[in-house]
């Protein structure tokens, strides 16, 4: 759990740094960045956004995960694809340590987040969900009005500056604030399949992460719907790390910039989405995009 | 595929009988119908015998009035206001202790041995005898804790005999909330404790204010626990703290039906109606209530 290449990284700092430089919508100018300052004037990070090491998973003594060692590069689309069971799911939850919430579920080596190992003991696994945003498989807005959604994660990090202000500028950023601006006070069941969604990415944006991880996104969703998922997700990249896991390969193949493909709880092959669909190297990955197993 | 079996060789007949099928389907259902209709014709046979004894003695004085020597004069004022009393301190006392113990049980007790000896005693808690609880009240709050024969002692009893119910049910509210929504709390930064009271009580909440409100109808009919406290079948005063003595409206009842005068049977018959509205109007009020909340989140 240490780190191996010798930086020096200031626990419990790195976390809380504005790493995007300067260009995010939602960048905010209230940002509590505790008894530090404001970090963007101490250190920039380079390279990858998020890095596993070595990363293996248990349930139990049921080993799911096998040793994966892959970066994520920054203010790109990464996607995961392979059969169900591969272990797509519980790789991107360990992520944000959304992992920690299932009892007997427990991990070796260690997942790096602008340098910095989620899982050292120094690490709240509160602060780093809201760094590493999550979009669930179903839309899952709270039974709150279309406001209360984005304004519940602002809140409850004590959100200082106009809060008003800033879940429309989350919704706006989530392509959804023309469809809701007349009835923020509404239920957000109200909303369809994909609006539902895409309240949840802005939900998600609003308390200012790095990186969005979507399970599945748009598997519940309408072939129109996701559609406009996969447009938001193009906008995002442009500010956003965002990692997604896809039963759809051509959703992959479409949006993705680098594509992972996995069986068994192995990392099989990671490279270029192009690589990987037209000359992959490995032959379970070409048996699997050409639908010959999985 | 590899069986090369020629399923449809026609050589396996069927032996169909379709009438005969679809025969005890249908004396299934006249056996699970006349179970029903015994249920409810008993219950309108000893509803329209209550009514008939008792609908003449309902007045506003047989409300307003203590209870009397004399049949005509009786009324139930001390009973009702014993039993308002009583709920309303059962309430108070098992819903923070119920609750409570639900959110442990639920969110936070570690999965191991000793949470399932507990949560299995619970559960078998909810069937010991009331009596029992009876017993229990009458050596731990009237005698060792000196609370006397008062109101306190009588809803501390009735608290614990409901206690299970409200956790139970508590509980199945508590579990009824998604995990999706925990996850999604959770997944925006929120804390266990901001995730549990931010979303997950609130969407709990109308479903343990049912069980609540259910579970204290329960205690407004038990009569047993509280003649082993020692609460009065005959006073003619209300209580004015919750250190005075009381009774309750089935104990009243019980009094007036043993006595041998047609009258008091009467009485009994219209304090039964009086029982049963109150009933009828909480358990209405747990629906109303839910449905309420339930269109609000």
């Amino acid at each position: 759990m240490s780190n191996p290449d010798g930086v020096e990284v200031q626990k419990g700092l790195a976390l809380r740094v504005e790493s995007r430089g300067s260009g995010s919508a939602l960048m905010s100018e209230h940002a509590d960045y505790g008894p530090g300052g404001d970090p963007r004037n101490i250190m920039t990070h380079e390279g990858p956004v998020l890095e596993t090491r070595d990363l293996s998973i248990y349930y139990g003594s049921a080993k799911t995960i096998h040793n994966i060692s892959m970066t994520i590069p920054r203010e790109r689309i990464t996607a995961l694809i392979g059969p169900s069971g591969s272990g797509k799911s519980t790789l991107i939850r360990a992520f944000n340590r959304m992992n920690d919430v299932i009892p007997i579920a427990w991990c070796e080596g260690s997942v790096l987040f602008n340098g910095e190992d989620v899982y050292a003991p120094v690490v709240d696994a509160v602060e780093v969900r809201r760094r590493i945003g999550m979009v669930f498989q179903k839309p899952n807005p709270f039974p709150k009005s279309i406001f209360d959604n984005v304004a519940f994660g602002l809140r409850i990090n004590r959100y200082t500056g106009d809060l008003a202000g800033r879940v429309e500028q989350a919704l706006r950023v989530a392509a959804l604030w023309d469809e809701v601006k007349d009835r923020l006070k509404d239920n957000a069941f109200g909303l369809s399949g994909g609006q539902q969604q895409r309240l949840c990415i802005a939900r998600a944006l609003a308390v200012e992460p790095d990186v969005i991880l979507m399970d599945e996104p748009a598997s519940a969703l309408d072939p129109i719907a996701t559609g406009r998922i996969e447009e938001l997700m193009q906008e995002l990249k442009r500010h956003y790390t965002i990692v997604i896991v896809t039963h759809n390969m051509q959703q992959a193949a479409r949006v993705a910039d680098f594509t992972a493909f996995m069986n068994l709880g192995r990392l099989i092959e990671y490279a270029d989405t192009q690589k990987i669909f037209t000359g992959p190297d490995d032959e379970r990955t070409e048996a699997y995009i050409t639908g010959r197993f999985g | 595929m590899s069986g090369a079996v020629d399923l449809r060789s026609g050589a396996v007949e069927f032996d169909v009988r379709l009438g005969r099928r679809k025969l005890k389907g249908e004396i299934f259902l006249w056996v699970c119908f006349a179970a029903t209709a015994v249920a409810v014709v008993l219950l309108a046979i000893l509803l329209v015998d209550i009514m008939r004894q008792g609908l003449g003695r309902l007045s506003v004085d047989f409300l307003s009035n203590f209870p009397s020597r004399f049949p005509e004069r009786a009324g139930i004022k001390s009973a009702l206001f014993g039993t308002i009393w009583v709920v309303a301190f059962t309430g108070l006392f098992s819903f923070p202790l119920g609750v409570g113990t639900a959110i442990y049980l639920e969110e936070y007790a570690p999965k191991n041995w000793l949470t399932n000896v507990i949560q299995t005693n619970i559960a078998n808690l909810a069937g010991v005898p009331s009596i029992v609880y009876g017993v229990l009240g009458l050596a731990v709050f009237v005698r060792a804790m000196s609370l006397g024969r008062s109101v306190v002692a009588g809803a501390a009893t009735l608290a614990l005999l409901i206690l299970p119910i409200v956790i139970i049910s508590s509980q199945e509210a508590i579990k009824a909330v998604p995990p999706s929504i925990r996850e999604a709390g959770l997944g925006v930064g929120a804390t266990k404790w901001q995730t549990l009271q931010g979303l997950v009580l609130p969407i709990a909440f109308p479903g343990i204010l049912t069980g609540m409100i259910l579970a204290l109808s329960r205690a407004i009919g038990e009569t047993a626990p509280l003649i082993m406290i020692g609460a009065l079948t005959f006073i003619a005063f209300t209580p004015n703290t919750p250190l005075d003595e009381f009774t309750v409206l089935p104990i009243q009842i019980f009094n007036w039906a043993a006595r041998p005068q047609a009258g008091f049977h009467e009485l009994a018959a219209a304090g039964i109606i009086v029982l049963l509205v109150a009933l009828l109007s909480m358990n209405a009020l747990a629906i109303i209530l839910r449905n309420r909340m339930r269109k609000q989140v």
